[in-house]
């Protein structure tokens, strides 16, 4: 094996894997704080509302607060940020106790809502 | 779901791809939609514990669940999601967390094996969250009427049927408008029967 072969089979960056295990980020922390739920296809959104200033956010909750300045359903927010879906679930419910993310819809059980149905249908056959 | 457009939010609505493994759950939602990938690592719950052996790892409090989604947005603003439910048993505890807020689910079956999707039928049963049945026809698998099937898979009368090929889009298409318009047709039953 030459040199270069064995600089080459070492890992870096982000294929070497997480530095960190996934809940570090949010201190332990596995359920959301406040009255918020997020479900997976639940729109979120970025509110004007300023930062406290007792509130310490990291970098994640940053890619967070930015990823959604446009309204954005929790599942695509969870595959762009790359970060575990209770780990963002927890991280938006921090911003949510602040009034920094709001929940824009949720999801019912049972669907009944004709017109979402229909636009689902309508949708499928124009394909 | 409430629709909220004022915002410019999207409306988003999911359907669950349900089956046993290697029936092509995968397949079909790549066949319509762009795949994309979602990671869970999950606090492990009381129903995942115990199916897990933590036995000398005890400090493991969230089992990883690597799993895809499709995505399909339609210019009116619909974005609908297509969710496989993870085949494995100890993953069950996620079905719940995919079964909210769904508005129905596909379950895939291979004649050749069609025991494997037993679990997802009595699942969705229970739940009372509407289901059909999408038989992926692999070449050189015996072909059976929708009646055979119904009788093998002890099916209601109402359960649709429907033969398809996971690799051809007009055929996953035509399943997904299927159950969609059996949905939306339970809906009705279900006001008549309340009015009446």
């Amino acid at each position: 094996m030459t040199g270069h072969d064995s600089y080459r089979d070492r890992w870096f960056d982000r294929e070497a894997g997480p530095v960190v295990r996934p809940y570090a980020v949010t201190k332990g922390r596995t359920l959301p704080s406040g009255e918020a739920s997020f479900g997976l296809i639940d729109v979120v959104i970025a509110t004007s509302e300023r930062q406290p200033e007792f509130l310490r956010l990291g970098p994640e909750h940053r890619r967070i607060l930015s990823l959604c300045r446009r309204p954005t359903p929790v599942v695509d927010l969870t595959s762009d940020i790359d970060l575990p879906l209770g780990v963002v679930r927890v991280l938006l419910g921090d911003l949510a106790s602040e009034g920094m993310v709001r929940v824009l819809s949720t999801q019912k059980q049972p669907v009944t809502d004709e017109r979402l149905l229909r636009m689902v249908l309508d949708g499928l056959e124009s394909l | 779901m409430d629709l909220n457009h004022s915002d410019g939010a999207p409306s988003t609505a999911k359907i669950l791809i349900s089956g046993g493994f290697g029936v092509g759950k995968t397949t079909l939602v790549g066949t319509i939609s762009e795949i994309r990938p979602l990671r869970t690592e999950e606090p492990m719950s009381d129903r995942s514990v115990g199916i897990d052996d933590t036995r000398g790892v005890r400090a493991k409090t969230t089992t990883t669940v690597a799993m895809d989604f499709g995505r399909i947005s339609f210019p009116s603003g619909l974005v609908l999601y297509l969710f496989g439910t993870p085949g494995q048993e100890r993953f069950w505890f996620m079905w719940d967390e995919l079964s909210i807020g769904a508005i129905g689910a596909v379950v895939l079956a291979d004649t050749r094996r069609a025991a494997d999707c037993f679990a997802a039928i009595d699942y969705f049963e229970r739940s009372g969250m509407p289901f059909i049945i999408a038989v992926n026809c692999f070449d050189g698998a015996p072909r059976f009427e929708p009646d055979d099937i119904r009788i093998a898979l002890s099916l209601g009368p109402e359960v649709p049927i429907v033969l398809c090929d996971a690799r051809q889009r007009d055929s996953v298409k035509q399943v997904l408008v299927s159950l969609v318009r059996y949905v939306m047709s339970g809906n009705r039953r279900r006001n008549q029967i309340s009015m009446a």
